[in-house]
């Protein structure tokens, strides 16, 4: 980790300034909306803006206490993200008479006040590795919440959903946290055991069959997922993050083959028993058959997406100048084809962009982090926000079949919001890590150096460290 | 570790780049097909959203566009709409557009060449586009006049046009509908009502039968016989032909009598303005086996069998059958059988005869009026093609004179008034007994400035008979009367 050695500068104010360009992009959006719909800039305008701005310097400040050292980038381009989604769910509900963005606002608060408060209370990400196997409980107690009667209810043909005191919320979202945390806690105690014992085929080191254990137990979870609550986007997320968690544990290729095989075995599976995914493929593969068009679940919905993004075409039809209302979803599943419409794809493309920057900050904190631990987990924070990105887009362009995954930060829906701004605050801590100066100077490791895990490290991984 | 992470950004790269290149593709190099997909109707959405122009009787609209609150800006409305129906259409986003509302989509929405300047303008000072209006060529009035002479319950259709410029003035067809029924925004109600309508016994909401209606033209269709006939040489006025009461078909052993009961039977033998006259079919009979089938082939398609004619909207061409056997030869030139002609069809033949020959292009649109009332085109009349040449014109005029005044036609006849024209009746053949009615023809014959065509389709020959004549003679008086 010799490259990193580089006095550390806080670079708070540089991340100011990134801040008000990042919320004049978000109001200057919004702005737009206002002024090419009927009733002109409304009232809105002024209170929601208001409210992202103070939230979005509040987040500042608590950095500048907490965090100093964190990634000037993150917060900037998540803020523009979430400004910008939030214009044009306004732009969809001034077009369907509705005020989801108002709901929007209030989640983006909730989040944003939560990842705070996950700031101010975690100060070191370390603090997680103590609570590995909690999370996985923890995560199992979320992704089986929805199934349990009364509470769970079933929306658009998936049981991912909670409803109480009448607010829907979807645990699954949660859950990423929880399985990240739980894979990056029981990689970096575990990785020499599994790293070193194995047969070796050709030029493939094979795991042990019981360190394939814990491989078999993820992908278990995500059939598991994809059969009792009909996700197949969540199912793909979580089975994504596991794989990419235990190749950058073990820097193992084998563990890719090996889980890419179980993809397809699971997918063909899937494919060939599961009525909702056989019509998702079909829907995917011949998405202008009229008949397929029509059929109820059929591929109205990715049909119209595409429509919406040709008459985009490269500039855009202007915000609030297109039809995007006309795609099912538009504010949430399919807000990339109502950016895309309005902003064309010069816009669309900017905007995968700040994501490309978001996601390679965070791999920029794995990169940095002292431990493995924090290593792990900023890697599969990030991926999993690539991979939802990439899940959504390439649905949305007709590249993979259409899954019901959210777009981070931008669509409609509040635990997505939650789940994703509490992962911001954590790769943020994670980078905040990584770049303060030393507590004591010159120790090697920081797993040495701090007192943060309960758990020591084993002697070995240490001199692994070193060798790298 | 540090090497798996950054493979992983590598991957992750991988990611966004084929994000972008699906984006890349759909929203640049796939665009063009993905807007003309039939299944995108963001084009017609967005339609819904404009005003769109109106369409004028004299300078009254009959269908404009009318600001609302309902899911578009803007909702079709229609004024006298079962008056109107099959020249309007309907505009509707569920059942799509036909007639004007379809052909002239472009003017309507904005969208013409002649707008282009304006769309400019527009397109830099962010004004919406406006539609232009259409208005046509149509006499309100007598519009009203000749739908009346339709009793409900009939299939009828009569045309006015004028000879000289094409210019149709009045196109009318019963059984009629609501225009505004198929215009409702929402797609349910819209399809309900559709489904209704096409339970109406002899109505399309989809067809105008002036236009759209193919039907054996009968005895209408010696008008192409006589030209035939005189540009042979063999058949003059005067030429005295054998007018036997029945004849057998060349070739078979069915026979043809000439109409039962009428003044064909008194005379064995005919002048040709005589059988023209009075319509016996069995000397044209003997004029097809004299003459084969390419003088009917060839006048036909001059007077525009086959060809493609646009009023705007496409008239259905006529058939005159390719290669016909002697016997299915001596049927068609007696208008039965295969031959089949559009009301629109036959008014043609009588504005070329009465045009010295030439045929001048039937048209419906008069001008295109922007929002601002700048006229952005107007209507001139074309020629659609010279059928005959004046001298035959002349000697088929006066042939045609001979039902009117003694003949077939008599019923037309209107004091003072010179009216050439030719009655024509079809049989179905379909057991049932009834008949299609016609008349065409033009007035006043030596300075001809309307041509009439009426037609009543599956009716018993007495209706029929009562209905094409007499309703001349209405329509006439009503012309030159008024």
């Amino acid at each position: 980790m010799s490259e990193l050695e580089t006095a550390p500068v806080p670079r708070r104010n540089m991340e100011l300034l990134l801040l008000v360009l990042a919320l004049a992009v978000a109001m200057g959006a919004y702005y737009l909306v206002g002024i090419n719909s009927d009733e002109g800039l409304s009232q809105e305008f002024i209170s929601q803006g208001l409210i992202l701005v103070g939230l979005a310097l509040v987040f500042h400040v608590v950095l500048r206490i907490w965090a100093k050292y964190a990634d000037p980038v993150i917060l900037p381009v998540t803020v523009a993200l979430n400004g910008i989604g939030l214009a044009m769910i306004h732009r969809i509900d001034l077009a369907k008479h509705d005020d989801t963005a108002f709901r929007q606002i209030m989640w983006t608060g909730v989040a944003m006040v939560v990842a705070m408060i996950v700031l101010w209370t975690i100060r070191d990400h370390r603090v997680l590795r103590r609570f590995t196997y909690i999370a996985l409980a923890a995560s199992v107690l979320l992704l089986l919440l929805p199934l349990i009667k009364g509470l769970g209810v079933e929306i658009n043909g998936a049981r991912i959903w909670v409803r109480f005191f009448g607010l829907s919320f979807q645990p699954g979202e949660l859950a990423k946290i929880t399985l990240a945390t739980f894979f990056a806690g029981y990689l970096s105690s575990n990785r020499e055991l599994i790293l070193l014992a194995g047969r070796k085929v050709g030029p493939l080191q094979l795991p042990r069959s019981r360190d394939l254990g814990p491989m078999i137990v993820a992908w278990l979870v995500s059939i598991g997922v994809l059969v009792v609550q009909r996700d197949l986007g969540s199912s793909i997320l979580f089975f994504g993050l596991f794989m990419v968690m235990i190749y950058v544990a073990t820097a193992r290729v084998s563990w890719i083959v090996i889980g890419t095989l179980m993809l397809v075995g699971g997918g063909t599976f899937a494919y060939l028993t599961m009525s909702h995914v056989t019509r998702r493929v079909d829907g995917w593969l011949n998405a202008f058959d009229p008949d397929i068009y029509h059929a109820i679940g059929g591929s109205r919905q990715i049909v119209e997406g595409l429509f919406g993004l040709a008459n985009g075409g490269l500039m855009g039809t202007g915000l609030g100048n297109g039809s995007p209302y006309m795609v099912p979803l538009a504010n949430s599943d399919m807000i990339v084809a109502s950016l895309g419409e309005e902003l064309g794809l010069i816009g669309i493309s900017a905007i995968v962009l700040l994501y490309l920057i978001l996601v390679s900050r965070g791999m920029r904190a794995a990169l940095g982090s002292r431990d493995t631990f924090g290593k792990l987990l900023a890697t599969g924070f990030s991926f999993t926000l690539a991979l939802q990105c990439f899940v959504v887009i390439g649905g949305v362009t007709r590249l993979i079949p259409l899954t019901g995954l959210t777009t981070p930060f931008m669509a409609a829906g509040g635990s997505s919001l939650l789940s994703n701004w509490i992962i911001v605050a954590l790769l943020l801590l994670i980078s905040h890590n990584s770049r303060r100066p030393m507590l004591s100077g010159v120790s090697a490791t920081a797993e040495v150096a701090t007192k943060a895990p309960r758990r020591s490290p084993g002697l070995l991984e240490s001199i692994k460290e070193h060798k790298r | 570790m540090n090497q798996a992470i950054r493979n992983t950004w590598i991957a992750v790269m991988l990611l966004f780049v084929l994000s972008l290149g699906a984006l890349s593709y759909v929203q640049f190099f796939a665009a063009k097909d993905l807007n003309a997909n039939p299944l995108n109707n963001r084009q017609l959405f967005k339609e819904f959203d404009l005003p769109r122009g109106a369409i004028l009787v004299d300078g009254k609209p009959i269908a404009e566009s009318v600001a609302t609150d309902g899911q578009f800006k803007y909702q079709r409305v229609y004024t006298d709409p079962d008056l109107y129906s099959h020249l309007t259409g309907f505009y509707s986003l569920t059942n799509s557009s036909t007639q004007l509302e379809s052909v002239m989509n472009d003017e309507l929405t904005g969208k013409s060449q002649d707008q282009f300047f304006d769309r400019m303008i527009n397109l830099f000072s962010g004004k919406e586009n406006e539609g232009a209006s259409v208005e046509l060529t149509i006499d309100g009035k007598l519009q009203k006049f000749v739908y009346g002479l339709i009793p409900d319950g009939t299939r009828g259709t009569i045309i006015v046009s004028e000879p000289k410029t094409g210019n149709i003035l009045a196109m009318a067809s019963k059984p009629s509908y609501d225009t505004n029924l198929l215009a409702v925004h929402s797609s349910k109600q819209a399809a309900a009502n559709m489904k209704e309508l096409l339970t109406v016994p002899g109505l399309s909401p989809y067809r105008n039968p002036a236009i759209g209606n193919l039907i054996a033209p009968g005895s209408t269709f010696k008008i192409f016989d006589m030209v035939a006939g005189l540009e042979s040489g063999k058949y003059k006025a005067d030429t005295m032909l054998a007018n036997p009461p029945t004849i057998k078909l060349p070739g078979t052993n069915t026979s043809l009598p000439n109409f039962e009961g009428g003044n064909c039977a008194a005379r064995p033998e005919a002048t040709f303005a005589y059988i023209v006259a009075q319509s016996c079919n069995t000397p044209f009979v003997k004029m097809s086996e004299e003459l084969g089938k390419e003088p009917f082939q060839d006048v036909t398609e001059r007077f525009g069998f086959g060809q493609q004619v646009e009023i705007p909207m496409r008239v259905v061409p006529s058939v005159f059958p390719q290669d016909p056997s002697p016997d299915e030869l001596g049927l068609s030139v007696i208008g039965q059988k295969d031959v089949k002609a559009t009301p629109m069809q036959m008014n043609m033949a009588a504005m070329g005869i009465a045009n010295d020959g030439v045929i001048m292009e039937p048209n419906l649109i008069k001008q295109v009026i922007a929002p601002d009332l700048r006229v952005l085109s107007e209507s001139k009349p074309k020629e659609f093609s010279t059928a005959v040449s004046k001298d035959i014109a002349d000697k088929v005029t006066d042939l045609m004179r001979g039902p009117v005044k003694s003949g077939t036609a008599v019923r037309a006849q209107v004091p003072g008034l010179d009216i050439a024209a030719k009655t024509g009746t079809s049989q179905l053949g379909d057991g049932s007994g009834l008949v299609n009615s016609w008349i065409t023809g033009f007035a006043p014959a030596d300075d001809p400035q309307v041509a009439v065509t009426i037609v009543f389709e599956k009716i018993d020959f007495k209706t029929g008979s009562s209905l094409t004549s007499p309703n001349l003679k209405k329509i006439l008086e009503a012309v030159f009367n008024q």
